[in-house]
């Protein structure tokens, strides 16, 4: 319709610098039929050249999808989203499955410099010293393109791949833990992702390594038009320990996308998985028109004894976030950690939060939420402490607060805490609070501008948080929240 | 360096009338010191020459080196050298004191067209300064203000001003809320920063203060206009007598 490209072009055009990843990257496309069906889930698994029992498993959750209700109880309003208008299915053209670098078109290297990733500088990366190596499997649209360092991890025996690659190289693996925390049925977007999810990362960490690196993938929606359902499936092994990272920017667009993304965990008997999110997706225009909408399902499984998870995340991004990293903790001893930066502007709303649910004897897990809500954006905490029967000393500690920024902005804290085993002990703190005149005439009166004083405050604010990401995110992690929160005063 | 000129100014939200037609020249290298009782408007004086919005200049003008006070933002009046070391300094959680002394140096370098120290330079006056006032390095790292005490919150005060190396230094009753140790170290910090480039306005009720920190002139404040002028005997005859004898001069 020309008119809707003359708006995107109008938007492009006015609005160019004011999300600084908004482009589209001109690279021929190959889509599959638009819409929700039977053919689409067939023709997807087909063009993946999947095994015949994961085409009857996402068929399963299809059928599943199809009685289900998208659910209301979210403090979140946005359009009824047509599933039969989307693509399901999307990938580079020219690309299928590069050797290396050399092989990939130039103009995606392109679109990942433009997006600070250092995958064309492959030698400068594998210059810095080992620990410091951050391995990147880049996904384009819905296709891992290139993984890097892969070999080096290969000598310590860490599987890091695509998903649609683990399925041919490591079927078992993945039949064996797929599904196996979130299941199929679990809720509305993580059935509708069971049956058509795009491409994602799987890691394996065997049994007694330190992943020697931080592993990292950078998610980028590329295609107009297309649903995107990355999925995600990290498992250690007894005693291990793996460390990683996902962070994410799109193209500006006139029209909303839809992003429903599943994460599993599982760490075995003594395993540790720390799990970091840096999440930049563009959350709308000053008007609040376009912005991904951001449906995930996010969920660990401390399955065996003294395992421990924790989810690091800050959201910056999305017009709409829907979000809550969780942990089962199952085996005895075992921690579960929750640490949250959620900063809305604009018009973004958030619903976000955790769950922790204790199952065995002696799980302890901690709960730290920072919410800045500026604009006229809406931020919702929502978690749920829960503790089982068998569950005795059952420890939680949480704390939620909250920072507002101007007249027009909410936040809400809606905590649940459930206890069926009489020595839990759940502890649970909230604040709210403003940046107040006083603190803001204080640091101008320093010297400092009202930009630099409300970082500053806000860096102060969510200090517990920033300390728990790797030091190299965590820089940019500050960054990204001031850039945020730009214009948020006056 | 400053110059006030039938300064006449009221609270913006209700309108009530504060100062009075205040004139005050502060020539540089002098110390002023601003007496009065409670409610005759010196603390609102101190804001006003910071810039802080809840007030409205109805009247006069301020002149800072030549120039227009009244036209400048807050922060470029810092940029400026205007210093103001509040009587209640305002807690910054979760950001450490020596963080937030970088981020103010900085930013008054960069109004000012400067680079930004290097880490080393930075330190190596911090320590210097922070000596001088019996600032530990554990102090520099808590989270400014947070937990202080009276006096703690005093001598970051001081810190920021020595580090910051204003023009004009206006302290808004710095005394108050500090024992007599508390207080030496303090007015210590406050002569060493004495030159004859600088200038200091001091605001304080009591006297004991003005032995510590010897101003030049005296100045007797009350309903908003400077109602006695003189050196500093004159501090010391308030101490006597109370300030009843101005008081009713103003009315």
């Amino acid at each position: 319709m020309p008119a809707v490209q003359e708006t995107i072009d109008k938007v492009k055009a006015i609005d160019v610098d004011q999300y600084k990843y908004g482009f589209v990257t001109d690279i021929e496309s190959e889509k599959g039929a638009k819409g929700l069906s039977e053919e689409t889930v067939r023709f997807l698994s087909a063009k993946k050249s999947e095994p015949e029992w994961m085409t009857e498993w996402r068929l399963d959750a299809l059928r599943r999808f199809q009685q289900m209700e998208e659910p209301t109880w979210a403090r979140v309003s946005y359009p009824k989203i047509d599933f039969d208008d989307l693509y399901y299915w999307a990938a580079p053209k020219s690309v299928e499955g590069p050797k290396s670098l050399d092989e990939v078109d130039p103009e995606l290297l392109e679109t990942y410099a433009k997006l600070g990733i250092p995958l064309a500088e492959q030698e400068i990366l594998a210059g810095v010293e080992p620990k410091n190596r951050v391995a990147v499997d880049a996904v384009f649209d819905s296709v891992s393109v290139v993984t890097t360092f892969k070999e080096e991890l290969k000598k310590a025996g860490v599987i890091f791949c695509s998903i649609s690659e683990a399925l041919r190289e490591y079927p078992d693996l993945v039949k064996k833990y797929l599904g196996s925390v979130v299941p199929v049925t679990d809720n509305f977007y993580a059935t509708l992702n069971s049956a058509v999810f795009s491409d994602g990362s799987f890691v394996y960490v065997p049994e007694g390594v330190r992943c020697p690196m931080e592993l990292s993938t950078y998610f980028r929606i590329n295609e107009q038009n297309t649903g995107q359902f990355e999925r995600t499936l990290i498992i250690a092994d007894k005693g291990s320990y793996v460390s990683y990272l996902e962070g994410c920017t799109a193209p500006q667009r006139d029209e909303n996308q839809l992003h429903a993304a599943v994460v599993e965990l599982v760490a075995l008997e003594d395993a540790e998985i720390k799990y970091s999110t840096v999440q930049n997706w563009f959350p709308g225009d000053k008007d609040g028109k376009g912005g991904i909408y951001n449906f995930v399902t996010k969920r660990g499984d401390c399955r065996g004894k003294n395992s421990k998870i924790s989810w690091t995340q800050v959201e910056t991004g999305s017009a709409i976030t829907w979000k809550y990293p969780s942990c089962i903790l199952r085996g005895e001893n075992s921690r579960g950690e929750f640490y949250s930066i959620a900063v809305s502007n604009g018009h973004q709303q958030i619903d976000s939060g955790t769950k922790m649910i204790h199952l065995g004897k002696n799980t302890s897990s901690r709960v730290i939420s920072k919410g800045i809500s500026a604009g006229k954006s809406e931020n919702t905490y929502r978690g749920l402490i829960s503790a089982h029967r068998k569950a005795s000393n059952a420890r939680n500690f949480t704390q939620c607060d909250s920072l507002l920024i101007g007249q027009d902005c909410g936040a809400h804290t809606v905590p649940y805490i459930e206890s069926k085993n009489a020595s839990a002990q759940f502890e649970h703190e909230a604040t709210t609070s403003k940046i107040s005149d006083d603190q803001m005439f204080y640091c101008l009166q320093r010297g400092l501008s009202e930009e630099e004083a409300v970082a500053l405050i806000v860096n102060g604010f969510v200090k517990d948080v920033i300390q728990q990401l790797p030091m190299e995110f965590a820089v940019e992690a500050q960054k990204l929240i001031s850039i945020s929160l730009e214009g948020s005063v006056g | 360096m400053l110059e006030i000129k039938n300064l006449h100014a009221r609270i913006a939200e209700d309108e009530t009338e504060i100062l009075n037609g205040i004139n005050l020249t502060v020539n540089p290298g002098e110390v002023h010191a601003i007496m009065g009782p409670n409610g005759s408007g010196k603390s609102t004086l101190s804001y006003i020459l910071a810039g802080k919005d809840d007030y409205e200049v109805t009247e006069g003008e301020i002149l800072f080196n030549g120039e227009n006070m009244l036209e400048m933002e807050p922060d470029e009046r810092a940029a400026a050298g205007m210093f103001l070391a509040f009587q209640y300094p305002i807690e910054i959680p979760g950001v450490a004191t020596m963080e937030f002394l970088k981020t103010a140096m900085n930013a008054q370098r960069k109004a000012r067209g400067e680079d930004p120290l290097s880490i080393p330079d930075f330190m190596k006056r911090v320590k210097a300064a922070a000596s001088h006032l019996n600032v530990s390095m554990d102090m520099l790292k808590r989270p400014l203000n947070v937990g202080f005490s009276g006096g703690e919150k005093k001598r970051a005060e001081i810190l920021q001003m020595s580090l910051l190396e204003p023009k004009l230094c206006v302290l808004d009753e710095t005394d108050s809320g500090l024992d007599i140790d508390a207080l030496r170290i303090v007015s210590e910090g406050v002569n060493k920063l004495r030159s004859p480039e600088r200038a200091m306005v001091v605001i304080t009720h009591y006297q004991r203060l003005l032995d510590h920190i010897v101003p030049d002139v005296v100045h007797v404040l009350s309903k908003g206009r400077i109602v006695k002028t003189g050196d500093k005997d004159l501090a010391l005859e308030l101490e006597k007598n109370g300030y009843a004898d101005y008081v009713d001069t103003a009315a």
